[in-house]
């Protein structure tokens, strides 16, 4: 399965819709639409990884990539995910301390801390 | 040989191949269905990386990947043939900074992930071997 990708905006927030895998062959794709994103003005980033069946650390170094992007405009960038499997990964890597975690699009969007 | 192996260019599109590949033959050979998933990660975190080195090395040679079924045991073993030089030798052979950087990531989530887990290089090239425990299948009732 390849690597869909779709985006709204919900207030000031952009939703990143991510589904498939995202892997070394696929996570380009994901970096061009975070960087596209930031530089058409959209600092406050949400990215729903409900539909993600796998993600490596290509995957987790272009999320690291897009956090660096949006933070350099005083933004944010918030993931969704309820994967056991996913949050594992997450989890030794260490990076549970560097992204906020949301269990659904609805809390992140509302989150302001 | 063994069980089962592939060499594949090193390409990106390819390393989700390998990781198929793999999860199917680890289930085959008994390795627990709760662990498939970190079995899947691992060979592919394996693969990008040697991936990552053959094409940073201009290094036209394939990527081979090795899954070895033994008594009670499930090994896979992804070697590049990128020559490492030894410790203390000419610095610089990654790359970049942040090539490097990818490099480690991924071998930080193998060693997250595999409790049995060798790395070695040499001047023909590195190896990861990463192995997991089976449990044989029950004996399946014949009709």
């Amino acid at each position: 399965m390849d690597l869909s990708l779709s985006t709204r905006t919900v207030g000031d927030r952009t939703v990143v819709e991510v589904g498939g895998e995202i892997d070394v062959y696929t996570a380009p794709k994901l970096r061009e639409q975070l960087v596209e994103l930031v530089n058409d003005g959209s600092f406050h980033l949400v990215v729903d990884m409900e539909g993600v069946d796998f993600l490596d650390s290509t995957g987790l170094g272009v999320l690291v990539g897009g956090l660096k992007r949006v933070r350099a405009h005083e933004g944010s960038l918030r993931l969704v995910c309820n994967q056991e499997r996913i949050l594992k990964i997450f989890r030794i890597t260490g990076l549970t301390k560097v992204f906020p975690i949301h269990t659904s699009v609805e809390e992140a969007v509302a989150a302001t801390d | 040989m063994a069980t089962v192996e592939l060499r594949f260019s090193a390409l990106p599109e390819h390393v989700r191949t390998a990781r198929l590949v793999a999860a199917a033959v680890a289930r085959r050979a008994g390795v627990d269905e709760a662990v498939l998933d970190e079995v899947r990660l691992a060979v592919g975190e394996a693969c990008s990386r040697a991936v990552g080195l053959h094409r940073n090395g201009g290094i036209t040679a394939p990527v081979k990947v090795a899954l070895i079924e033994e008594e009670k045991q499930f090994s896979i073993e992804v070697g590049d043939q990128v020559p490492h030089p030894a410790p203390g030798g000419a610095p610089g052979a990654l790359g970049d900074d942040a090539e490097a950087e990818e490099d480690e990531m991924g071998l930080a989530v193998i060693s997250g992930l595999v409790d049995d887990v060798e790395v070695s290089a040499g001047e023909e090239g590195g190896l990861i071997r990463m192995t997991w425990p089976t449990t044989p299948p029950a004996a399946l009732p014949l009709n």
